[in-house]
């Protein structure tokens, strides 16, 4: 939906101004750098626990340990993908059940939808990727350069041998980060610690180290030199906000009926609240000015208010100039209405529709985690030749059963046959000598057994369905069916 | 067309942008000018192409295509990864040549690659004749079942499979040659219809009558030197059993007065002299292993 202006006309958003075209552009423009201002403030350190939280999670969680007993890895979250396998915490998934894992992903689609619709684009503020390590790099520029005039400076600066060898130090501390971001990928994909070493030894397999490259590879790009460039023209949930955001949805406003006319502090245009500092503009870490109205480029990161609550503090006006609000709330507020609290803004129609669909969706997935089977049987019979007549005319069919023990420990099984008087059954392994109306086996841990096996029925027996029986034979049980056909030739003969 | 003027360029009230200043029929352009990078991104793929053109077959010409520099063909790819595949399955394919076949049963691990490999052999050399689930049709035997005309242990299929079956030119191809009673006139055509009633009575397929009563001693006198007395056969000449529900050449008493008139001689090549040793080995194993393979020691009852 597009957002509306005052007038409740339609409104186009402008272009970030970094991104406006300079009258002697021609096609192509160039980019903008942008050097944002250091500020501090309640959003700033918002960010900043959130940015630890993330960077935490993402580091530390191969390293997690989860006792699985003797039989399957120790790692908390683990995909292994070579045994087809994927572990979390106390789940474990195998790959027919990879619902659960699409499940996760729809539950986080959702999220991300119940997210905008609560508290508009925060993802992209806060918790994108993309926003944590742009946000990361931009403080190592600030480290090596300086803060926001400092870097500018330098960037003007000759290419003196002073220049590039800040820079060289620099752009090594985004590599070492680059390398560590796609280091810390690879975890997710073996032992963390077997993998850790291995790595450091040259033991490590090819695909370890071509991960760790493309990974260091696309960081130091994305984050090191593209930063807000991806947001604005490569990353397509921008433009999907812009379809989901309306006016009940929470962004940061420039109250411009406050803040107009703008001017400096006692000077011949002030009037508004606005002391044309620029300092919202400075801070901005895609380079948008948020006067402008809402835009594109905005990430709703909120650093805009906290330099402008500090502005406001210090020309000793009332805080929220700039603010997280709803355009509604604006228009009730341009009214003369006092300014709506942001914990009420939150909860709308579409919120709790959202919130209902993925909790109903979590509450399936928990449901079928806590009820599924660690016990399955699959059978796939043979259909080229579907019988076999015998010398003395009995009637032979043949199928691939599978066991499947879904345990972390080895599981006595007995398969039985069902159905078809006088009839029985052996094994690959064992012949026919020993053909019985059950077989006995023990499945080894987190295993699916193949086992071929063949029916034998005597002369005469038509076609007709057959039940497989597995029984668990340990002291917790467990049985499951399943249901096939015996084939014979018409007639009986 | 109104002329185009440079200097009508304004900033655009609805979206805060600036016109490329032309006008036609009121029709503005905004200009919302391309990243700069993204233009690089382009030459870069114009760069890439150029390279991939240069370096990868890419070219068509009017009888072939260019080649490359790098020289890759999908053939000769599909040559590498055969052989990478040959590489890693040459240590198990040294210890099939030099287990023999009898001990392949002791080595479960070797027997179930050996059966694999066979399952890849059978589909490629044997599925003609034998059908793709080796279940056979009229004159071609179904491997899956009990039933052995030259015996159906390891060893006995190695052979059969090896030197073939009345095939010229192998000394040791299994051979054996049924004689057309009724076409060459050793028996009368009266005399072969009570002999296939006989035979068909051995199974149970027609009652004892007159008719299998004349066949019996028609069979006395001329097939017990293969068939044997009661009609189970021997495997020394392939002589089937007839006592047995199975019929390589048909049941009715049509096809077994045919097969009496007109014997049928099967011949199956010495596959010796196309496959090596190793394969034939596999093949064994995989037939050996489709529910009728019998063991090395005396044949064991088939299950109630």
């Amino acid at each position: 939906m597009v957002s509306l202006n005052p007038q409740g006309q339609p409104k186009r958003r402008p272009l970030p101004s970094a991104l406006k075209p300079k009258p002697q552009n021609g096609l192509y423009e160039k980019k903008q750098p942008i050097f944002p201002r250091k500020i501090d403030g309640r959003f700033r350190r918002l960010k900043w626990g959130i940015m630890a939280a993330c960077l935490a999670i993402y580091y530390l969680t191969p390293w997690l340990r989860w006792n699985r007993g003797p039989y399957s890895p120790d790692q908390a979250v683990l995909i292994d993908l070579a045994h087809r396998r994927f572990y979390m915490f106390a789940i474990e998934i195998w790959p027919q059940e990879f619902y659960f894992v699409a499940g996760l992903l729809i539950m986080a689609g959702i999220g991300l939808f119940l997210v905008t619709s609560a508290v508009g684009r925060a993802w992209c503020g806060y918790a994108c990727p993309q926003t944590v390590w742009t946000d990361l790099f931009q403080q190592i520029d600030r480290w090596f350069d300086g803060d926001r005039n400092a870097q500018i400076r330098l960037a003007k600066a000759p290419w003196t041998a002073s220049k590039l060898a800040r820079r060289l130090a620099k752009w090594s501390l985004y590599l070492l980060v680059s390398a560590a971001t796609g280091g810390a990928w690879i975890f997710y994909f073996a032992d963390a610690p077997t993998l850790f070493h291995q790595v450091f030894t040259g033991a490590a397999p090819a695909i370890a180290y071509s991960t760790i490259a493309v990974l260091a590879g696309t960081t130091l790009w994305l984050g090191g030199f593209m930063r807000e460039q991806v947001c604005v023209y490569m990353c397509p949930w921008p433009r999907i906000q812009s379809a989901m955001l309306d006016e009940k949805s929470l962004i940061v406003t420039y109250k411009d009926w406050r803040g107009e006319p703008r001017g400096k502090l006692g000077g011949k245009a002030s009037g508004g609240d606005c002391v044309d500092c620029n300092l919202c503009a400075a801070v901005c870490p895609t380079g948008i000015d948020i006067r402008d109205g809402a835009q594109i480029g905005c990430i709703t990161c909120a650093l805009c208010i906290d330099a402008c609550d500090g502005v406001m503090a210090k020309t000793g006006r009332p805080r929220g100039l700039i603010d997280y609000a709803t355009l509604e709330d604006s228009e009730k507020e341009r009214a003369g209405a006092p300014p709506t609290r942001h914990a009420k803004l939150i909860w709308h129609a579409r919120t709790l529709i959202y919130l209902g669909l993925w909790s109903a969706i979590g509450c399936v997935l928990l449901f079928a985690l806590g009820t599924r089977e660690h016990l399955a049987i699959s059978v796939a019979k043979d259909r080229n030749p579907p019988f076999m007549l015998m010398s003395d005319g009995a009637i032979r069919n043949a199928y691939l059963v599978k066991w499947r023990n879904m345990e972390d420990r080895p599981r006595p099984m007995r398969l039985t046959l069902d159905g078809i008087p006088g009839a029985t059954m052996w094994s690959e392994e064992m012949g026919k000598a020993q053909a019985a109306r059950q077989l006995t086996r023990t499945i080894p841990a987190d295993q699916t057994e193949p086992l071929r096996i063949y029916v034998i029925a005597p002369a005469g027996t038509a076609q007709q369905p057959l039940v497989f029986t597995l029984t668990v034979t340990d002291a917790q049980g467990g049985t499951v069916h399943y249901d096939t056909r015996f084939d014979a030739p018409e007639g009986g003969q | 067309m109104p002329e185009e003027t440079h200097n009508s360029k304004r900033i655009d009230e609805a979206t805060n942008t600036e016109t490329m200043g032309h006008e036609w029929d009121g029709i503005e352009e905004l200009n919302t000018p391309l990243p700069r990078w993204w233009l690089y991104t382009f030459y870069a793929c114009i760069a890439f192409a150029v390279g991939y053109a240069v370096v990868y077959p890419s070219v068509p010409l009017l009888h072939e295509g260019t080649h490359g520099t790098f020289g890759w063909t999908s053939r000769g790819e599909y040559a590498a990864e055969q052989k990478a595949e040959a590489a890693q399955r040459a240590p198990m394919l040294a210890a099939l040549a030099k287990t023999p076949i009898e001990d392949l049963p002791s080595k479960p691990e070797l027997m179930r690659q050996a059966v694999a490999g066979g399952r890849a052999a059978f589909k490629v050399n044997c599925v003609q004749c034998h059908g793709a689930g080796a279940a056979g049709s009229v004159g071609y035997p179904n491997l899956n079942d009990d039933d052995w005309l030259w015996g159906g242990t390891l060893t006995d299929i190695q052979q059969t499979l090896t030197h073939g079956i009345r095939y010229p030119g192998d000394d040791q191809t299994r051979t054996s040659l049924m004689p057309s009673f009724g076409h060459d006139k050793i028996l009368t055509p009266a005399q072969v219809q009570d002999a296939a009633s006989f035979v068909r009575s051995l199974s149970g397929l027609e009652p004892k009558g007159a008719a299998a009563g004349r066949g019996a001693e028609i069979f006395a006198t001329n097939c017990v030197a293969c068939h044997g007395p009661e009609g189970k056969g021997g495997r020394q000449f392939g002589a089937p059993n007839l006592t047995d529900r199975i019929w390589l050449y048909g049941g009715s008493h049509e096809q077994v007065v045919g097969s009496i008139t007109n014997a049928h001689a099967g011949v199956m090549p010495a596959w010796g002299q196309r496959l090596d040793p190793v394969t034939i080995k596999m093949l064994a194993a995989y037939v050996h292993s489709l529910g009728g393979g019998e063991a090395f020691a005396a044949p064991t009852p088939v299950a109630k």
